[in-house]
Formats: structure tokens, C-alpha cells, sequence
């Protein structure tokens, strides 16, 4: 290694406002205001984080739900930035954040995979070229004329695996996608993912699965309500994580301070 | 192959697929950088063109009666409004109103369909939006060419009706293309701005078609600009199509170079409301990711 990280987060740090209201409208944001009540809440997702993944390394994250640790991969593909802070990235990244393809359900699979792959920047001829190495790993071949709206949430998952692996991204983000399809298609991408992570590519994963964190990365963080708890070995992230979760938080925050 | 030094720090040229060099930091003033955004968004123009090609598409754009009903519906529409109009004025109506009338709703409709289909652009881009980093403004914008795409076939059945109602050929006619130009700028900007209103206010689409069909009625379409009474001149100055439609009709129906007024209110217009949607939508995008 030795040579500059691919990604390198510096004190970074993301808070966003967000409506109260699933689906807010002109509606329910007079009515609210009329009744002096808060129409935004704001949410510090991230605070003052900073780690580096080398080349070649495979980094786990892991945390409870809303740790942060969607926003930070979101925040590392350049779809949220930081409010303060830093991030840099070095190489072309492919981003499975929580199944990406698969937006319009109206359109079919293959529209879906073309939009998808032109909006992150490929060329058309890259995608032909892709097309069909990704219809064939994800054993979607008779669907792929399909509108989406057919598909189970199985062969969503598949597809969205699919596409990210097939790209040949040097930076590979993934966001609890370990556990998608059936058994045998759970099997097949973690023996994909076994390769890739084998091969010359730095890899962010984000997953509950600990087990899999122990087997595939270099090195792991534990984000906390937001804050890098710890960044280490997998085994000492994954050890100190569960005996946190076995514990409960009470008797840990004690121990904290 | 590990001992290739990886000095990514200049990427060559020709691949700059493989070797991209990002650098995420805090917006300044709320907006994303201009020009790396500009850049990006010409690089993916390819999305917005296939984007409105599948929708043109799912529109039956390409079947025979795809192209029959899009070509019959403005005609029947024009019909309707000619025999409204013609009603109101107790018959006196000719055939130069109809062209009149007919242009002006074409060009309207080209409008107001690109805000139309737009408006849940950003909305209904969901699983796109949450999870791949691109220049929001291309959902909008496709919509445009989308519409832009459907207008086209209409200036076919225009032609043999200018023909028919004996109106000049003149070069007064190349007028036509820059206030095209505008219409296209105008579309944009608004486009752009209730794409963006929407994220914020769902319920904007259930009450955008009657302000379309308010703005329809505000404009020099079901009637001459010349024959607005003065105490309603103010109307036609309020609306962003008023001074267009006047110097488009004035174009194309009466023959004449458009008047100085009425070309400043139209690129005025046009270039405010494309600015304010651009700088509202750009400074709102980072927001949409969380705001779905």
C-alpha cells in the first residue's frame, strides 16, 4: 500500500433538515405555521468523522439504525455533502446504497439499467458493452422487458447487485446488500463479493451481517449517534460492537464516562 | 500488479473513466459549483435524451395512432376554442383567427406540458435520487425536451392551415426561431422551479392544472393581443407568455417584426424565470436526497 488512501473523510460533518410530514404540502405546512408548530426538524446525521480506506482495502461499518451510517456511504458517493468538512475520493465509485436501480417502477428492467447507468456517468456504449454480463448474474434474462412494478423484491435486489458489481467500479460502496435474493443468490454474491475483495478494488460495506465483516474486511468503524466510535481490526470492531449491543447502552454509557 | 505505483493524482485524458478524482466539501453560499455542475450536466445529456425517449415511448409516441392522436388532439382543441370564441363573438371569425389561434395554443401547450411533466420530475425520480449522484436539474429538463419533442409534429398541421387562411411567407417569419428560443428558456426556468416546489409541497401538482388553464386564458391565444382593453394591458405585462405570445402571433399571423415592448417583457421573462428555477432548484438539490 503505502500510497495515498482512495477515500479519505476529514472531520466531516452532516446535518439536514427534513420535513415532520411524510408527504408535506402547501396544506399541512399553512396549517402548521398557523398553529406555530415546527414544520422542519433538523438531524446532525454525522459529526466530526474522519477515517481513510487505502487502496485494496476493505473497510465494514457498523452500528445501530441511525447511526449515520447510510448517510456517510451517501455522503462518500457525493450524493449528500458534508456540511463541513472534507471528503476525498480517488477512482470511479459504483454505489449499491440500499438497492439503487429500479426507480420508476413503470419503466421495464432494461430501461431501468440504462437510465440508471447513463445518470452515474457511463457511456452508452459502456453499458451495451456491460449489458449483458449483467442480465446474466442476475438471472433476470425473461424479465428484463418487464416494467418493475413486476418484480419481486428479490429480483430488484438481484438486479441492483448486479449492476454495481458488473461496472468494475475501483471503489465499491455497499449498503446492506449482502442479504438480498434467495439462499443460492445470497451465496453467489458473497462469493462475488469474496472476489472483489480479492481483487484490486477498495470496498465500503455497510452491513448487520458481523459475521461477514469478520470474514471480508481489513478493518472496520463503529459509528455512534453519528460520532466514529472506533476504528480498528474487524475482530476488535466487531467484539467491542457486540458486547456493546449485549450489554445494552445504559450500562456502556456508564462505563463511558 | 500491486506494485504499480498509484500516483492517480493526474489522471490521463483518455480514461478519465477509470481515474476520477472527487473532492466532496460544504457549499459555499448554497449552491454546488457552477461549472463542474454545468459540465457534468452536458456530459449526461444522454440521460435526458433517453429519459424523454422512453417516455415519448410509454406515449405511444412511435405507433401510428400514437402520432395520429397527437397530431388530432391540438386540432380538436383548436376546434373546440374556434367555435367557443367564434360563439362569443357572435360569428365573425375567419380563418386568420383560427391560424391565430392554433399557433398560439401549440406554442402554449409546448409550455405548459414541459411544466406539466416536470412537476414530479424530481419526486418520482426516488431510487435515482436517494442513490446516485448526478445533476438533479436533467430529470427537469428532460421533461422539457420531451415536450419539446411533441410540439415538433404540430407545426406540421400548422403549415397547410397558415396556407389554407392565405397568410404571407416572409422572411418576418424567421422571428420564429428566437422566440422559440424563449419559449424553450421559459419552459426550463419553470420546469425547474416546480420540480423543485414540488419536493417541498406534494400538494402542488393537484392544483397545477388550474393554474395551466388560468395562465392559457391570460394569454393573447383565445383572442388578439391588439384587442385587450387598456385596464387589463397590466395582465398581459404580469404574464411570462403575455409579451411572447403577442410578438409570436404578431410573427406568424400579422406578418410584422415584433415590437420592441413586447420582445423585451418576453426575453425578461424568460430569463428571470430560467434563473430563478436554476438558482432555486440548484441550491435546493443537496435537499431532495432527504427530503424523499
Amino acid at each position: 500500500m503505502g500510497s495515498e488512501p482512495r477515500i479519505r473523510v476529514e472531520d466531516v460533518s452532516v446535518t439536514y433538515r427534513t420535513s415532520l410530514d411524510a408527504s408535506p404540502t402547501l396544506r399541512s405546512t399553512v396549517l402548521r405555521l398557523g398553529r406555530r408548530e415546527k414544520v422542519v426538524r433538523e438531524i446532525q446525521a454525522l459529526r466530526d468523522v474522519s477515517f481513510e480506506v487505502p487502496e485494496r482495502q476493505v473497510l465494514g461499518v457498523v452500528g445501530a439504525n441511525g447511526a449515520g451510517k447510510s448517510t456517510l456511504m451517501r455522503t462518500v458517493a457525493g450524493i449528500l455533502p458534508p456540511n463541513s468538512g472534507r471528503v476525498e475520493v480517488h477512482g470511479r465509485v459504483s454505489t449499491l446504497l440500499a438497492l439503487g436501480v429500479g426507480f420508476n417502477g413503470k419503466m421495464t428492467g432494461r430501461q431501468n439499467v440504462v437510465l440508471g447507468g447513463l445518470a452515474a456517468g457511463l457511456s452508452r456504449e459502456q453499458l451495451q458493452e456491460k449489458y449483458d454480463e449483467i442480465v446474466a448474474f442476475a438471472e433476470l434474462e425473461e424479465f428484463m422487458d418487464m416494467p418493475m412494478r413486476t418484480y419481486s423484491s428479490g429480483m430488484y435486489g438481484r438486479l441492483a447487485f448486479a449492476v454495481a458489481v458488473t461496472m468494475e467500479p475501483e471503489i465499491l460502496l455497499i449498503d446492506e446488500a449482502l442479504s438480498v435474493g434467495d439462499a443460492r443468490f445470497r451465496k453467489k454474491s458473497f462469493r462475488k463479493m469474496r472476489q472483489l475483495c480479492g481483487e484490486d478494488r477498495t470496498i465500503v460495506l455497510v452491513t448487520h451481517a458481523l459475521g461477514s465483516i469478520k470474514q471480508l474486511c481489513d478493518a472496520a468503524i463503529w459509528l455512534h449517534r453519528g460520532e466514529l466510535r472506533m476504528w480498528d481490526e474487524p475482530d476488535a470492531v466487531v467484539d467491542a460492537y457486540t458486547e456493546f449491543l449485549e450489554v445494552g447502552e445504559d450500562a456502556f454509557t456508564m462505563e463511558d464516562v | 500488479m500491486s506494485s504499480a505505483p498509484a500516483t492517480h493524482d493526474h489522471p490521463p485524458r483518455e480514461d478519465e473513466f477509470t481515474s476520477e478524482r472527487h473532492v466532496y466539501e460544504p457549499h459555499k453560499i448554497g449552491l454546488p459549483p457552477v461549472a463542474p455542475y454545468l459540465r457534468e450536466l452536458w456530459r449526461r445529456r444522454e440521460f435526458a435524451r433517453e429519459m424523454s425517449r422512453t417516455n415519448l415511448r410509454a406515449q405511444h409516441f412511435n405507433t401510428v395512432f400514437g402520432q395520429l392522436w397527437l397530431i388530432l388532439n391540438p386540432l380538436m382543441l383548436a376546434g373546440v376554442y374556434f367555435v367557443l370564441v367564434d360563439i362569443l363573438r357572435s360569428g365573425s371569425r375567419g380563418a386568420d383567427f383560427f391560424a391565430h389561434l392554433m399557433a398560439g395554443l401549440f406554442a402554449y401547450y409546448f409550455v405548459s406540458d414541459a411544466v406539466r411533466l416536470s412537476v414530479k420530475s424530481v419526486t418520482g425520480g426516488g431510487r435515482l435520487i436517494l442513490n446516485t449522484a448526478f445533476p438533479r436539474a436533467l430529470l427537469p429538463l428532460s421533461g422539457v425536451l420531451t415536450s419539446f419533442m411533441r410540439f415538433l409534429p404540430t407545426i406540421a398541421i400548422y403549415v397547410p392551415v397558415h396556407l389554407i387562411a392565405g397568410l404571407p411567407i416572409e422572411p418576418v417569419l424567421l422571428w420564429v426561431l428566437p422566440l422559440t428560443a424563449l419559449m424553450v428558456v421559459l419552459a426550463a426556468g419553470a420546469a425547474m422551479l416546480v420540480a423543485s416546489l414540488q419536493v417541498y409541497f406534494r400538494d402542488l401538482k393537484n392544483f397545477l392544472p388550474y393554474l395551466l388553464r388560468v395562465w392559457l386564458y391570460a394569454s393573447p391565444v383565445l383572442y388578439y393581443a391588439d384587442e385587450v382593453p387598456d385596464r387589463y394591458d397590466i395582465l398581459l405585462a404580469l404574464n411570462p407568455l403575455g409579451g411572447l405570445l403577442t410578438a409570436w402571433s404578431d410573427v406568424i399571423n400579422q406578418g410584422r417584426a415584433p415590437d420592441a415592448s413586447s420582445l423585451a417583457l418576453a426575453s425578461g421573462w424568460a430569463f428571470g424565470i430560467f434563473l430563478a428555477g436554476a438558482l432555486f432548484f440548484m441550491s435546493r438539490e443537496r435537499e431532495f436526497a432527504v427530503r424523499l
